[in-house]
């Protein structure tokens, strides 16, 4: 692997060949990993890098199986979070991992608080405590009430609270796991100086995010990991944004995707009127603003990194998560879509990202899920007469080739590409005008996979309108006649046409924080 | 109704614990099975079980829609003392029979309604919003009562507890029509799916569409009109309303009914006789202790021995023990085999009774 550039002082913390696997999985493969001393390094990756089983075992939450870890020369095996800690390695996660019940001097000194009459059986030395609170904050510019609940503080706050805590238990190395992720942009300008100060004494800083900007404005060094191995470190300055994307997705840049979607007139296309129409719609601390028109017969893409958006849109257009702007149009006429059953009313269906929490009802039957959604339109006062549950649930069970012993096998013991596409089979019974999936294809096996691209192929042609989020370019340069491209909970770009390729859309993800106007 | 049961083989452990508590029953009190007719109504034992578990399986009725959802309603035993206070304070008053069991199950219904809609609308977990009323409901069945145990003699009312319909108790002709009508609501509407789609999954349900806070809603209010019925029937047996006691600790013989039952605390599929039967259950046992003249301090010992047994027997953990059926075990949590090669020894099977 890329051998880091070798630097004047020995690094803080060492990862050699570190690997870890769960029931056979190899979840971390021969991993190396260095931070030096007062540093900024993020560790980028996409779902199932290794980021956070790396993370895991530097905490000692996970042992590992192979592999060196040492923390200025010496070697560490920590076997928790409290022994990390000892061994002066912190961490914060996003979800702060405090007690918002207790007071903010609590929160700072919990299990280690100021005693008197003995360390052991004494009191806790509350004069003592609050005041050494207020001492420990001033340098991260905090001054506030430390015997009010931490709970009763912004995010941000109670982050910062975090780091301190981590910082004066003598952290030497602080690891950050998505701090920013519910963030708005001030906290973060906040939280940024912090880790600045952090940097400049000496502290070496793992910083996990999904946010490119911020890797470019804050880090100074970058790791990337994909598949459980390591892909690459590399200096930030040297880094082009383009490479890092591409090193994060693994994708050979001058491999033009191959493309099915038939070439169509972009002209004559943009004339006939959208289906559904969103301007200046969006949700705060979800999704900026962005407009879509779909047409009958489209398939639109939503491409991005991890956490880009891209989920958020969809559930937005779906009415799972409410908008707080912008406005929604069907068929020319304004809508309102408050919920589900506003959006299934106007025929849209939604298969979630997550399959197994919000979309399969997973004790029911197969054929149960298949109807749900089309009883759920009916009403409850007009049940699906049972003979024709069964001629439906037959029906899709042939067409979409679902493999179950029969209808009334519950869907949980079906395995993932066939709950999807009982799914799918769900959202064709209402024969949907469009539909929403939210990587359709994630977790399901080779055949199924190309089943469910054939699928969405095949109802794109008899003139349904589809809006498909994926992680999987070729994916979604294959079927795609537009793609929208996300960064940073932005709608950054949209490729139509000759530019719909695996390149432009890296190139558009990589691309400097310049907000490219929407078309039409 | 019970489509939790494709066969007989899943729903073996509640008839055969019904069965068996019975033959036990008639072992210790060869008279239990006579039945004979008298003043045009029937009597005996067996009656006497159905009239007495009445108004436990009135509230399981209700309570296993609930549970279905993956919810719980504590609060049934206070609205049985209201719905009684309600109908046995305007009896006395002079209202006529009618308007006196429209104000009572009404007073149900709006219980309900308030648990369904701190439950679906602000979300507060079931067994928490449903406690509220629970302490609240006898409180405000006493201030209804004004504090006294009020009685009345009207004949009307009084028929509701004590009279018959061709010879059959009216509690138990009650309880087979409620029965009747509900299963009928739930499995000729689509409610039966919507309800079991909630238990299992809500927010899967809710992004397919389904109404989650209606169905929840329902669910509450019919418990509640459930409820309410218990309370009359109750009341309109002693021919009194006791704020205090009617309906003391019930909604915990509901539960129990439920889960001997078989319908999981952790929602989904439901089965309404089974429920009723499960109430049978309890009302068998409770009846057999009082025949057999044990000492009362071994009741409700008994009582949760055999308990445990049932609930055992239903427990997928306890099957893995279990000899297993020849072929690999099925994937499906709880399915008893239909003979199992040996009896065990705790087994309450028909055939050890005789």
């Amino acid at each position: 692997m890329t051998d880091p550039t070798p630097t004047a002082s020995s690094p803080l913390l060492a990862v050699r060949g570190l690997s870890k696997a769960f029931l056979g999985v190899q979840a971390l493969d021969g991993v190396d990993f260095t931070v030096r001393h007062g540093e900024i390094h993020a560790l980028l990756g996409e779902n199932g890098a290794g980021k956070s089983t790396l993370i895991k075992t530097l905490t000692g939450v996970y042992q590992r199986d192979a592999g060196t870890v040492t923390l200025e020369g010496r070697t560490i095996a920590p076997r928790g979070v409290e022994e990390a800690q000892r061994l002066h390695i912190g961490t914060v996660y996003q979800e702060v991992n405090l007690l918002p019940n207790l007071s903010v001097a609590e929160n700072l000194f919990l299990g280690r608080q100021p005693m008197r009459f003995g360390m052991r059986f004494g009191l806790v030395d509350r004069g003592a405590m609050r005041r050494r609170a207020r001492a420990v904050l001033i340098p991260y510019g905090l001054t506030l009430d430390v015997t009010a609940p931490l709970g009763r503080f912004s995010v941000a706050t109670q982050q910062i609270v975090a780091i301190a805590r981590a910082v004066d238990m003598s952290a030497k190395v602080l690891i950050l796991d998505e701090p920013t992720a519910s963030l708005d942009a001030q906290e973060v300008a906040v939280l940024f100086k912090v880790m600045r100060t952090l940097r400049s004494r000496g502290i070496g800083i793992v910083f996990v995010t999904h946010f490119l900007d911020q890797v470019y404005a804050l880090c100074d060094r970058i790791t990337v990991l994909r598949n459980g191995r390591l892909v690459g470190e590399r200096r930030t300055a040297e880094l082009p944004r383009l490479d890092l994307v591409a090193m994060m997705l693994g994708r050979e840049l001058e491999a033009a995707a191959h493309r099915i979607a038939p070439p169509v007139d972009d002209a004559e296309e943009d004339a006939r009127p959208p289906l559904v129409r969103f301007r200046g719609y969006g949700k705060a601390r979800s999704v900026e603003p962005f407009d879509l028109a779909i047409r009958p017969g489209e398939v639109v893409g939503l491409a991005g990194l991890l956490g880009s958006g891209r989920t958020e849109t969809a559930r937005l257009v779906f009415g799972m998560d409410r908008a707080d702007r912008g406005e929604a149009a069907v068929d020319g006429q304004a809508v309102r879509l408050r919920g589900p059953r506003d959006a299934i009313r106007l025929g849209f269906g939604f298969c979630p990202e997550d399959r197994k929490k919000e979309g399969i009802v997973g004790a029911l039957s197969v054929r149960e899920n298949i109807i749900l959604a089309l009883q759920a339109r009916q009403g409850w006062l007009r049940p699906i007469p049972r003979r024709r549950q069964e001629e439906i649930a037959d029906r899709f069970i042939r067409l979409l080739d679902i493999r179950t012993p029969h209808a009334e096998q519950p869907i949980q013991l079906l395995s993932g590409g066939n709950q999807q596409k009982a799914l799918l089979a769900r959202w064709l019974a209402t024969e949907p005008r469009l539909l929403i999936l939210d990587e359709p294809t994630r977790g399901i096996d080779v055949g199924a996979h190309a089943e469910i691209i054939r699928l969405i192929e095949r109802l794109c042609a008899d003139g349904m309108a589809l809006l498909v989020v994926s992680s999987e370019l070729e994916e979604i340069v294959a079927y795609s006649r537009r793609v929208v491209v996300l960064r940073d909970r932005r709608h950054v770009a949209e490729l139509r046409g000759g530019e719909v390729a695996v390149d432009r859309i890296v190139a558009a993800i990589a691309s400097e924080s310049v907000p490219v106007e929407p078309r039409p | 109704m019970t489509r939790s049961a494709p066969g007989p083989s899943r729903n073996l452990p509640q008839y055969g614990a019904l069965a068996a508590v019975l033959l036990a029953n008639w072992l210790l009190f060869p008279d239990f099975f006579s039945i004979r007719l008298q003043d045009g109504r029937l009597f005996g034992s067996l009656i006497d079980v159905l009239n007495r578990g009445a108004p436990v399986a009135l509230l399981a009725i209700g309570m296993t829609m609930v549970i279905a959802t993956r919810g719980v309603d504590l609060s049934v035993g206070a609205v049985m003392a209201i719905s009684g206070a309600v109908a046995a304070t305007l009896t006395q008053a002079g209202w006529g029979l009618l308007p006196v069991l429209a104000a009572s199950l009404g007073a149900g219904l709006l219980c309900g309604l308030w648990n369904g809609l701190l439950v679906a609308v602000l979300r507060i977990q079931p067994i928490i919003a449903t406690l509220i009323l629970m302490v609240a409901g006898r409180g405000i069945a006493q201030l209804v009562t004004e504090g006294q145990i009020v009685t009345f003699t009207s004949p009307g009312l009084a028929f509701i507890g004590s009279g018959s319909f061709l010879t059959v108790p009216m509690p138990v002709v009650i309880t087979a029509v409620l029965l009747g009508v509900t299963a009928l609501l739930v499995r000729m509407t689509a409610l039966g799916l919507m309800i079991e789609a909630v238990g299992v999954n809500r927010l899967s349900s809710a992004g397919a569409g389904v109404n989650t806070p209606v169905v929840l809603i329902a669910v509450y209010v019919w418990c509640g009109l459930c409820a309410a019925v218990a309370g009359l029937v109750v009341a309109a047996d002693i021919r009194g309303a006791d704020a205090n006691n009617a309906g003391l600790w019930l909604e915990l013989d509901a539960i129990l009914a439920v889960v001997v039952g078989g319908t999981s605390l952790l929602g989904g599929r439901f089965g309404l006789l089974l429920s009723v039967v499960g109430a049978l259950i309890l009302q068998a046992m409770n009846t057999g202790i009082l025949l057999s003249g044990f000492k009362p301090e071994f009741n409700l010992i008994v009582k949760a021995g055999v308990l445990m047994v049932v609930l055992l027997l239903q427990s997928p953990t306890l099957t893995l023990f279990l000899p297993r059926p020849a072929g690999p075990r099925p994937a499906q949590p709880p399915v008893r085999p239909p003979t199992p090669p040996r009896a065990k020894p705790e087994s309450p099977s028909p055939s050890a009774g005789a």
